[in-house]
């Protein structure tokens, strides 16, 4: 088991080497350069700052510099907001877009798979219609409509909430249901295509021949052996919303990663780019490891050898 | 002996998109306490269906039960609720599947299986019902069942979990066990051990065993009566040595005479011509008659009533009718039927 993890350890940090490769050499092919839009400085002025900054060693020299200082746990400095060390803006963004993205998964998947269980213990009524209906409209509703849509009617009309806004748990709400609607409309859907096969199978009948009760066999024989894939799915998404959306947080203003990873961009703020990257990619690698381990936890077939004798 | 089961004129369909499929058309059986009733018949001729029905595990609502009772120990379960029914799963009859490779929970320890019957039937503790599970481990004979207890079905062989499956069926001490081809996924040395497992603890716990099956070798090995299906229905009904010394129905010849046996290469391999017929719209008159080489002109207008051959053996073909011409077996089933008496079909089912 120590082994196995150390061997995932290797190899994330062989893919987090990789991906902060190809993301400096992005950056490098990017056309333009962090003082574009500087106009009131002059040509003297803008070399002292691409001197002070290194951009104007030769690319391999820039590169060595870059993972050398990623090898320390140095992500370097931010080109654009007072020379704030990127490892420091990416911990204080991090936290909005990791709660958001926690409560938005909770809430999504929580009720993804209690309206996935529904329709499928009550295959063909208007509970399985109106499901699936919800799920194809989360999926195919992107998220921006439906947070412009939240705005308007709790935000605008209604005036529950306000319409973008950071502080308060009350202001996290709306911007929790924009990005709880896509988890939930696959959680759905997956929970209920599995479990309609699930319970077909014959250790269902086993159990029912054995006396068990209805919500005996949903929960206890069912659901478990219809999780796997929907943790497998749910396990990339959750990525994707803990370290924030990019459209998301633009539209509900919120102080995240997301907001932070989009201004970069917009600005050529190499550094900060770079070290987002390679924050989503540790994210995503990190959490497919965990998903790796919870198979095990729920599958006994898959547990890692060595683990289960 | 005292009957436990009576299963009066059972009536089972299934609505498809295509109509409504006649599964079962009245079956008439009785089981008495402590013997193993055998229900042989192909594919598709309803016995599973019958075995479904009488557990009510049919897929409600469109497999439903529509006329006809079944009696245990006098109760109706035709008319029972789900809820009721749930009580009588698992403690009263039980079953053992076909396919042990998939009718345990792959998510479950075996141990956990074995005692959910116990704790729900019997109230027992998690510690008591542990201890009856290692017992029941140990009955089915599972080596090292205190290792095994704690592990899951992927840790083991198509005949071990069979055996825990059975541990399953027998957890509560259940009145009649119904196998539905318990064997057919096995290979025969497997077949053979599971076979003795069933009839050696039948003598331990005295329970009637429903044993379903499209193999007469098995039959002749396990079962004291034997019901032949055929489209539905049952078409003969006797003891053992009735069904195989002397069948009366033409289906139990043919099922008879396509039993391969050691010595067959000299004689010709028996078989039935034809498919069993659709039930979407079952034939008018005797349901074989299209597939009987000696079908009389009756058998395509009315079907034939159960002439009663002695007080064990009934059989549902116009042939018996004092009218019918007199008929006998062919050949090769008089052969098959010579090779069991010499052999004692008791001795070991030919194969």
């Amino acid at each position: 088991m120590t082994r196995y993890i150390l061997r995932r350890v290797w190899y994330m940090l062989l893919t987090l080497f990789i991906i902060a490769t190809a993301s400096f050499f992005l950056m490098k092919i990017l056309p333009g350069s962090p003082l574009n839009a500087e106009d009131k400085l002059s040509e003297e002025q803008k070399e002292i700052i691409l001197e002070k900054y290194g951009l104007n060693d030769p690319v391999p020299v820039q590169y060595a510099k870059y993972l050398g200082g990623l090898v320390q746990g140095d992500l370097g400095v931010s080109f654009k907001f007072d020379n704030t060390p990127v490892t420091q803006i990416l911990v204080d963004r991090i936290g909005p877009s990791a709660l958001l993205g926690f409560q938005a998964l909770i809430v999504g998947s929580i009720l993804g798979i209690f309206l996935g269980l529904m329709a499928s213990i009550f295959r063909n009524s208007p509970i399985d219609f109106s499901s699936t209906i919800i799920a194809v409209i989360g999926t195919s509703i992107p998220s921006f409509v439906f947070a412009g849509l939240l705005q308007y009617v709790f935000a605008v009309k209604l005036g529950w909430f306000p319409v973008a806004l950071w502080g308060t748990f009350e202001h996290t709400i709306l911007p929790t249901i924009a990005l709880a609607i896509h988890p939930l409309a696959t959680a759905a859907r997956f929970t209920r295509t599995e479990m309609v096969e699930v319970l077909h199978s014959n250790y269902i009948i086993t159990a029912r021949a054995k006396g068990v009760a209805e919500s005996g066999i949903i929960l206890k024989h069912g659901l478990r052996n219809a999780l796997i894939p929907l943790i497998t799915v749910l396990g990339p998404m959750a990525v994707g919303l803990m370290t924030g959306s990019m459209v998301i947080e633009q539209i509900f203003a919120i102080p995240g990663i997301g907001e932070q990873f989009v201004t970069s961009v917009m600005v050529n703020d190499y550094p900060t780019i770079m070290g987002t990257t390679l924050l989503f990619a540790f994210g995503f690698i990190l959490i497919i490891l965990i998903i790796d381990l919870l198979y095990g936890l729920i599958d006994p077939r898959i547990r890692l050898a060595g683990g289960s004798k | 002996m005292s009957k436990l089961l009576e299963v009066k004129d059972l009536k089972v369909s299934f609505n498809t998109y295509n109509g409504e499929v006649h599964a079962v058309r009245g079956v008439t059986f009785d089981l008495n306490k402590g013997e193993t009733l055998a229900i042989v018949g192909e594919s598709g001729s309803g016995k599973s269906v019958t075995s479904n029905a009488i557990m009510r595990l049919l897929p409600e609502p469109h497999g439903f039960i529509k006329e006809g009772q079944i009696l245990l120990e006098g109760v109706d379960l035709a008319k029972k609720s789900m809820k009721e029914m749930q009580k009588i799963r698992g403690k009263d009859i039980s079953m053992v599947f076909q396919d042990p490779m998939s009718s345990l929970n792959p998510t479950m320890k075996i141990g956990n299986q074995i005692m959910e019957g116990l704790m729900k039937h019997q109230n027992m503790s998690k510690t008591e019902a542990r201890k009856t599970a290692l017992e029941l481990l140990t009955l089915v004979g599972i080596p090292r069942p205190d290792v095994r207890i704690n592990q899951y079905p992927h840790q083991f062989s198509g005949g071990m979990r069979q055996r825990v499956v059975v541990a399953i069926a027998l957890a509560c001490n259940p009145k009649i066990l119904i196998a539905d081809e318990p064997t057919t996924a096995l290979d025969v040395t497997i077949q053979a051990q599971i076979l003795e497992l069933m009839k050696s603890i039948q003598q331990k716990t005295d329970s009637a065993i429903i044993f379903i099956t499209h193999d007469l070798g098995v039959v002749a090995n396990v079962a004291d009566r034997v019901a032949v299906m055929y489209a539905g229905k049952i078409v003969e009904i006797g003891t053992v040595d009735d069904i195989f010394y002397n069948p009366k129905h033409p289906y139990t010849w043919g099922l008879i005479g396509s039993m391969p046996t050691l010595d067959s290469n000299d004689e010709e391999l028996f078989a039935i011509p034809g498919s069993p017929p659709n039930m979407l719209t079952p034939p008018v008159g005797d349901a074989f008659a299209a597939r009987n080489q000696f079908a009389l002109e009756i058998d395509t207008v009315m079907e034939p009533p159960m002439f009663k051959v002695s007080d064990t053996h009934y059989a549902a073909t116009w042939l018996l009718h004092p009218d019918a011409p007199k008929i006998e077996p062919p050949d090769a089933v008089k052969h098959r039927m010579q090779g069991f008496a010499q052999t004692g079909t008791k001795g070991g089912g030919k194969r």
